[in-house]
C-alpha cells in the first residue's frame, strides 16, 4: 500500500552537498526517468552511479549527481530507497526534488520516513513513543508553517478558483441530481470548455506567480557585468556596505566570483561580482571571464555597467545584446557620472538606466528602486511563500493542471459531462488540499444555495 | 404470544424489505405496524428512483429485495433520466400507483413463509444486560425475540402542523408512537428532531389542464428489476403536468409568512434543504419570478394530484389561496391539506455499519429513524438490516457494502460515520466512485453478495452467471479480433462515417473505443449474437475503459486504508498525543478501519499516522 515518498534530507541551505531521499516501491523508477546516466533499474543494490539530472520537459540539465541505488529489504524503510547527491544550492535542490514529485512521488510528511522504518519494523519498538513525537510535533509544526502562508493572497486566489470550479460543478451537478430542474442551463462539454479554459488560465498564472516568488525566497540571481574596469566592484561594495570584492584601477583584478547579498524590502539579492568580460589572453583571467559569461546566462538580473568617462565601445554593445538575447531583465548602470560624459546614450536600447558614481550614494538607491520595480516587489505578499509549503503547494497545483489538462482531452474526445466532472472535481480537490479546505459537503452546499431544488 | 427469532417494527419501505429479507432467510419473523393498511405506504410523492435513488433500487434488487420487483408490478409512468449524460448517472423513474403499490407489497409479505404481521404501536423495549430481548405494545402486550430492527419511520413522537395548528399524528391520522423514543433516550441514544413536508393534493376534476404543459413518459419500456419484463402500458402511459408559481402566489406566500409553521416559530425540527417547502423557496430565492411545479398522478383509482414543489406550512385558508393562485388551478378543489412533520430520529453515529445499534445489541435501525429521507433510502437500509439481523443470527460476519460497490453502501457509511443533521438524501454527488456505481451494472456489482446471503435464487444466479460470461466472450472476442487497413475495410469505415485506418492492424475492441461506433457497427466483421444486456455492458467497459479504471484506482487507495482493521478492544485514551478533537471523535464513533476513521471529520491526517503507529506497536495490524 505504500506510495512513493520523496524528501530533502539535509538541511537546507547548509553545507555544499544535499541529499534528496526517495522510498517506495516506484523510487527508481521515478529516478531513472529523470536521471542520465546508467540504467538505474538494472544497476545491483547498494551501489552509487555517477550521472546528470534531467528535466525531461526543457530539456535541460538540472545537476551533476551521485545516485545511491538501494534495493529493499536491506534499507533504512525496507523499501526501495534511492539517495541522490546534488551539488546545487537551494534552487538546485528543490528544482530536483520537484521533478521527482513531477515524476510521480509524493512529498513525505514530516517523520515519514522513519514511519515507514518503524512500521516495517527496521526501528526497535522502544522508540515508538519517540516517533510518535517526532511525527506529532512535526506536523505540528508543518501545519503552523501551513497556515502561516495560507494568510497570504496566494491562498486567497486559490480559494477564489476552486469557487469558480465549485460553482461550474454544482452547475454540473445540479442537471444530473435534478434533470427536470429548468432554471439551470443544461451544461455541455462546450458550455463547461470556455470555463475550464479560464480556469486553466488563472491557474497557469498562479503556478507560475509562485515559481517567481520562490526565486524571490532563495533569492534573485544577480549579475553585475561589464567591461574590466568599469566600476562592478566598487558598486558592489556600495550595495554591499563591505569591501569584499578587491578594487583595484588595474584592469581585471577581480578574478574570481565573489557572492554578497543584499536585501531589498525583504527579498534577498545573490550578487555575483564577475571578472571583467574582454579578450584576454591571460589564462587565469580567460577563467573568470568565461564564468563571468556563463553566471550572466544563469542569472535572473543582469547589471551592465558601463563607464560615462568612455564612449561606447564594441565590447559594451556585445554585452548589451548578450543580455538581451538571454531575454534578461537588465538595468544598465552608467558609473562615474562624476567624470565627463563621453557616452553616447542614444545608442544604448535599454529602457532601465540608472547613473552613479562611486563617490556618493545617490545612484545606488535609484538602483534599487528600479530592481524593485523590475520585479514588481511592492507588489509581491513575501509571507506567501515560505519555503516547505511552497514545494508543496505548487505540485498539488500542478497536479490539478494536469487533470485540466486530461479534461480537455475529454472534451476533444465527446465523452459525457459527467464523467468530465469528475475529473474536475479531481482537480478542485487538489486545490483544496493547499488551502486545507476538504470539507466533504461543499459541493452539497454549493448546490443548495445556488439552485431552489426541491419537490 | 408466540416468540420470533426477529422482530420489525413499521411496516414502511424499510420495514418490508427487513422483514421479507429476514424470513427469506429463513428466520421467524414477526413485522408489527400501526396499521395494516398502511404497509409500503407512500405518504408523499407518487414515485420511486430518479438519480442516486434509482439506482438503489437497482441495488436492492441485486441483492435480493423487493423494492424493484415491486414498483415495477405498480407503475403509472416511467422514464430513464439523464440520457444525454454518460451511462454512470442514468437512471430510472417510475410513478408509482399509491393504490396497487402498497397493495402487491402486502400481497407478497402475507404469502410469505416464516413472516407474521401484527397491528400494534410499540412503546417500550426489553432489553437485558444491553441485550435486546423483545418489545412491549401499548397495550402492554410482551413479544420477545432475539433480535428487533426498528424502522418506525416519521411516527416517532411524530406532530403534523399547518401554521400554528399541532396535532400530534402521523400521516394520515395514524397514530404515533408516543414513547418508544423516550425509552430509548433513558437507553443512551441521543435523539434529534427532524422535520420534512408534503404538498397539498388536488382535484383531478377540478384542474384546467389546458393551461398546463404535458409530461409524457418515455416511448421504451423499462423495469428496474433484472429479471422482470415491462408490465405497464408502455404506449399508453399516465402523464404528469408541468405549471409554475407566479407573482400572485408569491405575494400570498409573503404576506402570510409568519402564519406558516416554520416562519412563525412553531417548528423545532430540522428539515431537508433539498425538500424546500414554497415558502423557503420564495424567501430564499426572491430573485427568481416563477418556481416548477409537477402535477402528478396518484393512482388511477382515485383523483387524488399531488403538486410536487408545494410543499408548504401554511394554514389551510391561505393554502387555498395559494393553489388557485396557479394557472389552470383557479378552481382547484383541495383533497388534502399540505402539512409539515416532525419527528424524532436517532443519531446515526450511534449506529454500526451493519446497522445494528452501537448501545444495545442485536437491536437494528433503519430509515427515517437513523436521519435519512426518501423510500429507497429506507429501503436499502431495510434490506441490509434484514440480512445482518438474519446473519447475527447465523454467526456470521455482517455484509458490509463498500464505498466502490453500492449507493447504499456510501449511504450507510456516511450515515455512521459523519452523522447528519438534517433528512439525508441520497445524491450522486456523495459517491466518490460514481462511474463504478451505475444503474446498469448493479447485478454485476452485488449479485454475488445477493446469491451468498441467500436472496437469491439458484435460477436467478445461472442466470446472472451466464450474463457475465457472455460479457468475456464478447470482450475476448473483440479482443482478438484483429482488422487491417485493407480497401474493403476502409470502405466499410467510409460508409459508418468513422476514420480509415492508415497502418498496422488494430483490434475491434480499439475500434469500438470511437465515440460514434458502437458494437452494431462492428457486426460487419464478427457475428455479435448476445443479449440487449451483454452489448451494453461491454460496450460502456470499452469506451470508458481509461475513466473505469482511473476509477478503479482510486477506489484501491480507499480500500487499502479500509483493509487496516481497528480493533473493537481498543483504548484511545492509552493512545498518546492524539488531538483532542480526534480522540473524542474516535471513541464517539468506534471506526472500524482506518479507512473509516480518515473519512471522520476532525480526524487529521497526522492523528491517522499515530493510529496506525499506535496499533504496530501493539501488535494489532
Amino acid at each position: 500500500m505504500n506510495d512513493t515518498i520523496v524528501a530533502i534530507s539535509t538541511a537546507l541551505g547548509v553545507g555544499a552537498i544535499s541529499i534528496i531521499r526517495i522510498s517506495g516501491q516506484n523510487s527508481i523508477s521515478i529516478v531513472n526517468k529523470m536521471f542520465k546516466g546508467k540504467n538505474l533499474e538494472k544497476v545491483d543494490t547498494h551501489t552509487i552511479n555517477y550521472g546528470y539530472i534531467i528535466d525531461n520537459e526543457k530539456n535541460e540539465v538540472i545537476d551533476e549527481v551521485l545516485v545511491s541505488i538501494m534495493k529493499a529489504p536491506k534499507t533504512f524503510t525496507t523499501e526501495d530507497v534511492v539517495e541522490i547527491n546534488c551539488h546545487g544550492g537551494i534552487a538546485t535542490t528543490k528544482k530536483v526534488l520537484e521533478l521527482v514529485v513531477t515524476n510521480g512521488a509524493r512529498l513525505a510528511e514530516p517523520g515519514e520516513f522513519t514511519k515507514r522504518a518503524f512500521l516495517n519494523g527496521r526501528i526497535d519498538l522502544v522508540n515508538a513513543e519517540a516517533v510518535i513525537n517526532l511525527i506529532n510535533g512535526t506536523s505540528e509544526k508543518a501545519r503552523k508553517v501551513a497556515m502561516k502562508s495560507l494568510e497570504g493572497a496566494t491562498s486567497k486566489k486559490i480559494r477564489n478558483l476552486r469557487q469558480k470550479m465549485l460553482e461550474l460543478l454544482a452547475s454540473i451537478e445540479v442537471n444530473i441530481d435534478y434533470p427536470e430542474y429548468q432554471d439551470a442551463i443544461e451544461m455541455t462539454n462546450e458550455l463547461v470548455k470556455p470555463q475550464i479554459d479560464i480556469i486553466q488560465k488563472e491557474l497557469i498564472k498562479i503556478i507560475n506567480d509562485s515559481e517567481n516568488g520562490q526565486v524571490l525566497t532563495t533569492g534573485i540571481k544577480t549579475a553585475i557585468v561589464g567591461r574590466p574596469n568599469v566600476g562592478k566592484s566598487s558598486l558592489l561594495n556600495k550595495l554591499l556596505d563591505e569591501e569584499k570584492a578587491i578594487v583595484t584601477d588595474i584592469e581585471g583584478t577581480t578574478r574570481d566570483i565573489v557572492e554578497g547579498e543584499i536585501t531589498i524590502d525583504g527579498v534577498l539579492l545573490k550578487i555575483i561580482d564577475t571578472a571583467g568580460i574582454r579578450e584576454t589572453n591571460d589564462i587565469v583571467e580567460k577563467i573568470g571571464v568565461d564564468k563571468s559569461l556563463k553566471m550572466m546566462e544563469e542569472s535572473e538580473l543582469v547589471i551592465i555597467v558601463l563607464n560615462n568617462n568612455e564612449e561606447l565601445k564594441d565590447e559594451d554593445k556585445e554585452i548589451i545584446s548578450t543580455a538581451k538575447a538571454n531575454n534578461k531583465k537588465t538595468i544598465i548602470v552608467i558609473n562615474k557620472n562624476d567624470l565627463e560624459s563621453k557616452i553616447n546614450i542614444k545608442e544604448i536600447e535599454c529602457p532601465n538606466i540608472v547613473y552613479t558614481n562611486t563617490i556618493d550614494a545617490k545612484g545606488i538607491d535609484d538602483l534599487k528602486d528600479k530592481i524593485k520595480t523590475l520585479f514588481n516587489l511592492n507588489m509581491l505578499e513575501k509571507s506567501d511563500f515560505t519555503y516547505l509549503s511552497n514545494v508543496r503547494q505548487i505540485s498539488l497545483a500542478k497536479e490539478a493542471k494536469s487533470i485540466l489538462e486530461e479534461v480537455y482531452v475529454s472534451i476533444t474526445n465527446e465523452i459525457p459531462i459527467d464523467m468530465i466532472e469528475i475529473d474536475i472535481k479531481r482537480a478542485w480537490n487538489k486545490l483544496g488540499e493547499i488551502t486545507g479546505d476538504v470539507y466533504s459537503e461543499e459541493l452539497i452546499d454549493q448546490l443548495f444555495s445556488q439552485f431552489c431544488l426541491g419537490k | 404470544m408466540n416468540e420470533y427469532e426477529i422482530i420489525v417494527v413499521g411496516g414502511g419501505h424499510a420495514g418490508c424489505e427487513a422483514s421479507l429479507a429476514a424470513a427469506r432467510m429463513n428466520h421467524k419473523t414477526l413485522l408489527i405496524t400501526g396499521n395494516k393498511k398502511n404497509i409500503a405506504d407512500m405518504p408523499c410523492n407518487p414515485s420511486i428512483g430518479g438519480p442516486a435513488k434509482g439506482i438503489i433500487v437497482r441495488e436492492i434488487d441485486a441483492l435480493g429485495g423487493e423494492m424493484a420487483n415491486n414498483i415495477d408490478h405498480s407503475c403509472l409512468q416511467v422514464k430513464m433520466l439523464n440520457t444525454k449524460k454518460g451511462p454512470a448517472v442514468r437512471a430510472l423513474r417510475a410513478q408509482g400507483d399509491k393504490v396497487t403499490y402498497p397493495e402487491a407489497m402486502i400481497k407478497t409479505l402475507e404469502n410469505q413463509p416464516n413472516l407474521t404481521i401484527l397491528e400494534g404501536i410499540v412503546e417500550d423495549l426489553i432489553v437485558e444486560n444491553n441485550i435486546i430481548k423483545g418489545i412491549i405494545l401499548d397495550d402492554q402486550t410482551i413479544i420477545k425475540s432475539q433480535i428487533v430492527i426498528l424502522t418506525t419511520g416519521t411516527y416517532l413522537k411524530a406532530v403534523i402542523l399547518r401554521g400554528s395548528t399541532k396535532t400530534s399524528s402521523g400521516p394520515h391520522g395514524e397514530k404515533p408512537s408516543k414513547h418508544l423514543s423516550d425509552n430509548l433516550k433513558k437507553l443512551g441514544f441521543t435523539i434529534q428532531r427532524l422535520k420534512t413536508g408534503t404538498p397539498p393534493r388536488i382535484a383531478k376534476n377540478s384542474i384546467d389542464f389546458s393551461k398546463t404543459s404535458l409530461e409524457p413518459g418515455d416511448s421504451i419500456g423499462y423495469t428496474f428489476s433484472f429479471d422482470n419484463k415491462p408490465m405497464y402500458d408502455v404506449a399508453n402511459q399516465i402523464s404528469c403536468h408541468l405549471v409554475y408559481s407566479n407573482d400572485k402566489t408569491h405575494k400570498i406566500i409573503m404576506d402570510n409568512l409568519d402564519k406558516s409553521s416554520m416562519y412563525g416559530g412553531y417548528v423545532e425540527g430540522i428539515g431537508p434543504r433539498y425538500c424546500p417547502s414554497i415558502e423557503d423557496k420564495v424567501v430564499r430565492f426572491k430573485d427568481k419570478e416563477r418556481h416548477q411545479l409537477f402535477l402528478e398522478p396518484e393512482s388511477i383509482y382515485y383523483d387524488d394530484i399531488y403538486i410536487q414543489g408545494f410543499s408548504t406550512s401554511m394554514p389551510e385558508d391561505v393554502q387555498e389561496k395559494m393553489v388557485h393562485s396557479l394557472e389552470g388551478l383557479e378552481k382547484a378543489e383541495i383533497l388534502k391539506y399540505a402539512y409539515a412533520i416532525e419527528y424524532d430520529a436517532i443519531d446515526p453515529l450511534q449506529i454500526k455499519q451493519s446497522l445494528e445499534t452501537k448501545i444495545i445489541e442485536n437491536l437494528y435501525t433503519a430509515g427515517q429513524i437513523n436521519g435519512t429521507s426518501g423510500y429507497e433510502e429506507a429501503a436499502g437500509q431495510g434490506l441490509i438490516a434484514g440480512i445482518n439481523a438474519a446473519r447475527k443470527l447465523e454467526k456470521k460476519p455482517p455484509l458490509i457494502l463498500k464505498r466502490n460497490e453500492a449507493y447504499i453502501g456510501v449511504l450507510i457509511d456516511d450515515l455512521v460515520t459523519k452523522g447528519t443533521k438534517e433528512p439525508y438524501r441520497m445524491l450522486t454527488s456523495r459517491a466518490e466512485y460514481r462511474l463504478l456505481l451505475r444503474h446498469d451494472n448493479a447485478d454485476i456489482r452485488l449479485r454475488e453478495y445477493g446469491y451468498q446471503v441467500g436472496l437469491i435464487s439458484e435460477e436467478k444466479y445461472e442466470k446472472f452467471i451466464k450474463k457475465q460470461q457472455n460479457i468475456n466472450k464478447l470482450t475476448n472476442l473483440l479482443k482478438s479480433t484483429k482488422i487491417t487497413p485493407k480497401k474493403e475495410v476502409n470502405d466499410y469505415f467510409e460508409k459508418i462515417n468513422t476514420p480509415k485506418l492508415s497502418e498496422g492492424s488494430t483490434t475491434l475492441f480499439d475500434i469500438l473505443k470511437r465515440p460514434e461506433i458502437n458494437l452494431s457497427h462492428l457486426k460487419h466483421f464478427i457475428d455479435i449474437d448476445f443479449d440487449i444486456e451483454v452489448i451494453e455492458q461491454v460496450e460502456i467497459n470499452t469506451k470508458y475503459e481509461g475513466y473505469i479504471a482511473k476509477a478503479n484506482r482510486e477506489a484501491q487507495k480507499m480500500l487499502d486504508l479500509e483493509n487496516i482493521k481497528i480493533p473493537t478492544d481498543i483504548n484511545y485514551d492509552k493512545i498518546n498525543n492524539l488531538a483532542s478533537e480526534a480522540l473524542q471523535k474516535l471513541k464517539e464513533i468506534k471506526p472500524t478501519s482506518i479507512g473509516q476513521a480518515s473519512r471522520i471529520s476532525g480526524v487529521n491526517p497526522a492523528d491517522i499516522s499515530i493510529l496506525m503507529v499506535y496499533l504496530k506497536k501493539e501488535k494489532k495490524i
